[in-house]
């Protein structure tokens, strides 16, 4: 089994996207919470931020963070020919 | 391509299943309803939803009973990924997520969200750095994989020994749930509860394994949900008239926030009555702590013993006394009898009781706390203005500055704090071997990405209602029972008094035959246990919710029973001791020792052990200081060996250990021991570096890992590579 640059290059766009994302996810969860006194000043539609972060917000972001990931992996799988035929 | 259509066929025939199912079990809750309309007694009600739904269960558990090792292990690897997603949601909701959450969120406001984030967010964890790549690797339990990627059966047995210790403290505490929904909702006993809710785990799982797990978690998962739903969206219809308690309840909030801010201001009628049942949850405090005093002076005079013979003698001579009444006051009789059977055992105990007590009357003595604020201070200053105004005196600088310091240093470490359990529930989220292995039973990498995303989204269908639903209650709360007269208590108030005064107590404290805020006392699972009576619901929804909490616990404990039960037998016997055995072997040995794995766990669940919650809590921060830096390191880091997986996984566990023991009074820890402040149930902010940094220095002070070890984790990174090894199971 021999890697090409091709599977080098996937494996690095891989790496990339869950940077990213868990970045997003650290955000909206630690950068928030670390915050909330301070963003809890800001009330939207009668929630303080973030209270509302904590109980849906940050939820919501993980769904879509997750949703994003299976989305762009599996395109990726097929872009580099390392997807998976059915069995 | 034959296989293309087979799996699409399999898909639509399981969407036709359980919709039908669906529309069965909706049927039948309509058909209870208008029997109750007839005149069916709420305990029959009670019995029949216990009954159908076990016997269901066991149905299920039957149909999917099987002799082949993958359908056993992991169902045959072709669950699709939306119903492995509701499988995994059932598997992971336990009664704790079902019952105690929303209670969790009333009494504490945002700090008890740390609960709802740690148990999302893991998903995201589990999502990018495990399920992909443990499907790629395709065998049958955890500590499999960490056998193959480094080697020897080290790391093997001691991923047995933590999936083990992990597992075992959580399915006791899902058995005891079943046992307290059972006896709540029959009346039987709690003992018998808990072997009757024995029989309904081991009927799904004994006969089929995984498969029959797989297919009964899916409708647990339907019953749950629905349960949830139906009295909360109810509640928000008839408290705010919209239907989606997640956007109406910010209403209701900002409602419940200028009622908090009215409680707590002296000058308003509310406010006034509040502060006169202050002062005396005030002196209650102050008893209490007087007793503890004498406590404490009599164990340091050695008389421990002696003392609490002492304490035992006056509540059996209080007992006696309410007997000997006359009028006989049954009621009194009974809270003594209860004092003598529940009395603590030992002068520990003792003292831990009391300190509870006095914390409660404490608690109950200050200002209400914001529902939505977050880390609020001690309320030093505050209270150093207030009594430097009763004497008539200025404070100093120097004195305002030590109490606002005193203020931010304990916000600060509730913050510190929120973040450490944040972290370890989101961690052991992605280490908990149950729900790891779920991500086996997908028919590909492809699909197990997306399952987890079916599994979080119907994970937080429930999670982000609970918030909602614990606004809502405090609403009614506020609004139906603060200021209102003891001679109309609701009658959902009453009766929940009735069954349980742990769950719902009121007394008139300060006699002025109005309710305060102050002389409630409302137990955690009241609030979802209650939610179908306050909505104004018949009593059919009530029996739906208690099928729902136990449709939670179930499933939670069928998936912990089964992977103890793998680990022993696939781990421990047949991949340790007897490599030869035969696939008829294999499965008697399985299911025997899942049998014997289920009743020495409600044994112990029937022993009521206390401190259950801790435990559960702990169950996080060990899987996450044992498993998340080994499993990680295995697939993004190819230097990462053998050594390095031992050093790390013994050190996280051993860190982990240690603080607990060092901090947790149960082991005789105490809080002077405490690093930053950090409570014990978030030890694993300890662990998880000492785990990562064991795997590092371990790996780096030996050789690289040998080639196959390299080529098996570029197998596990690519879903599909040419000339590729094979490492899946059959």
């Amino acid at each position: 089994m021999q890697l090409t640059d091709k599977h080098r290059e996937y494996w690095s766009r891989n790496l990339n996207l869950t940077a990213v994302l868990l970045a997003i996810w650290f955000v909206v969860t630690f950068v928030v919470i670390w915050f909330a006194k301070e963003l809890n000043d800001i009330v939207i539609a009668g929630f303080p931020f973030a209270f509302y972060m904590g109980a849906q917000g940050a939820l919501i972001i993980y769904v879509v963070v997750i949703w994003f990931y299976a989305k762009r992996m599996n395109q990726l799988d097929k872009d580099y020919g390392v997807y998976e035929g059915e069995e | 391509m034959a296989a293309t259509t087979s799996n699409a066929a399999f898909f639509n025939q399981l969407k036709k299943y359980y919709s039908f199912y669906t529309g069965g079990f909706v049927a039948f809750v309509i058909i209870l309803a208008i029997l109750e309309q007839m005149g069916l007694p709420p305990k029959w009600i009670g019995y029949i939803f216990l009954f159908a739904t076990i016997a269901l269960y066991a149905g299920i558990g039957i149909m999917s009973k099987t002799a082949d090792v993958a359908e056993y292990y992991v169902a045959g690897r072709r669950v699709p990924a939306l119903f492995n997603g509701m499988a995994t949601g059932a598997d992971w909701m336990s009664a704790a997520s079902f019952i105690g959450m929303a209670g969790t969120l009333y009494a504490a406001g945002y700090d008890g969200l740390a609960f709802v984030m740690g148990w999302t967010g893991g998903y995201v964890l589990v999502a990018l750095f495990l399920a992909p790549y443990l499907r790629k690797f395709g065998q049958f339990t955890i500590p499999d994989f960490l056998g193959a990627r480094y080697g020897g059966h080290l790391p093997r047995t001691i991923g047995v020994l933590a999936a083990i210790i992990c597992s075992f403290v959580y399915v006791v505490a899902q058995i005891y749930g079943v046992g307290l929904i059972t006896s709540r909702f029959t009346g039987l006993e709690f003992g018998i509860g808990v072997y009757a809710g024995l029989l309904g785990i081991l009927v799904c799982s004994f006969l089929g394994g995984m498969r029959a797990v797989t297919w009964t978690q899916v409708a647990q998962y339907i019953i749950l949900i629905v349960a949830y739903m139906i009295p909360v969206v109810w509640l928000s219809v008839s408290i705010t008239g919209n239907p989606i308690p997640q956007i109406s309840y910010g209403q209701a909030l900002q409602d419940v926030t200028a009622k908090e801010k009215e409680l707590n201001d002296p000058t308003t009628t509310l406010g006034a009555a509040e502060l006169t049942v202050r002062a005396i949850h005030k002196e209650k405090a102050a008893e209490w702590g007087d007793k503890l005093k004498a406590l404490d002076a009599a164990v340091a005079a050695g008389n421990g013993a002696a003392f609490w013979a002492e304490q035992k003698a006056k509540a059996e001579a209080k007992l006696a006394e309410a007997k000997a009444a006359v009028p006989l006051d049954e009621k009194a009789v009974k809270a003594a009898q209860k004092a003598v059977d529940d009395f603590p055992k030992n002068i520990d105990k003792l003292k831990a009781k009391w300190k509870g007590s006095e914390k409660g009357a404490k608690d109950k003595s200050g200002n209400v706390p914001g529902h939505a604020t977050a880390f609020s201070g001690k309320g030093a200053e505050k209270k150093l203005m207030k009594e430097a105004k009763e004497k008539g005196v200025e404070p100093t600088p120097e004195e305002i500055a030590k109490a606002k310091a005193e203020d931010v240093k304990a916000s600060n470490d509730k913050r510190n704090n929120f973040i450490a359990l944040v972290l370890c529930l989101m961690v052991g989220t992605a280490s908990l071997p149950h729900i790891l292995m779920r991500y086996y039973t997908t028919p590909s990498v492809r699909e197990a990405r997306q399952s987890v995303f079916w599994s979080l989204f119907f994970i937080f269908l429930l999670y982000f209602t609970a918030p909602a639903l614990a606004v809502l209650a405090k609403y009614v709360v506020y609004h139906d029972l603060v200021g209102s007269s003891f001679a109309s208590l609701p009658a959902w108030v009453a009766n929940w008094q009735a069954v349980d005064d742990t769950l719902m107590k009121i007394v008139d404290m300060n006699k002025d035959g109005l309710i305060q805020l102050a002389e409630i006392t409302i137990g955690g699972d009241l609030i979802v246990l209650a939610t179908p009576e306050i909505a104004g619901l018949p009593y059919v929804i009530s029996g739906l919710v208690a099928a729902g909490g136990l449709a939670a616990a179930l499933s939670t404990a069928d998936g912990l029973l089964l992977t103890i039960a793998n680990a022993l037998s696939h781990d421990v016997y047949y991949k340790m001791i007897d490599p030869n055995a035969s696939t008829v072997r294999r499965l008697t040995i399985s299911k025997m020792l899942l049998l014997v794995v289920a009743v020495v766990a409600a044994y112990t669940a029937s022993l009521k052990p206390g401190d259950i919650l801790f435990l559960v809590g702990a169950a996080f921060s060990l899987a996450a200081s044992a498993f998340f830096p080994a499993l990680v390191m295995g697939v993004f880091w190819k230097r990462a060996n053998y050594l390095g997986a031992v050093i790390g996984m013994i050190a996280g566990l051993a860190v982990c250990m240690y603080y607990m023991f060092i901090t947790y009074d149960f082991f005789g820890g105490v809080d002077a021991n405490q690093w930053f402040a950090i409570k014990p149930i978030a030890a694993g902010v300890f662990g998880l570096p000492a785990g990562f940094l064991g795997v590092i220095i371990g790996s780096l002070l030996s050789p690289a890992p040998a080639k196959e070890i390299q080529e098996l984790v570029d197998h596990v990174r690519y879903p599909s590579l040419e000339g590729d090894i094979e490492t899946r199971a059959a």
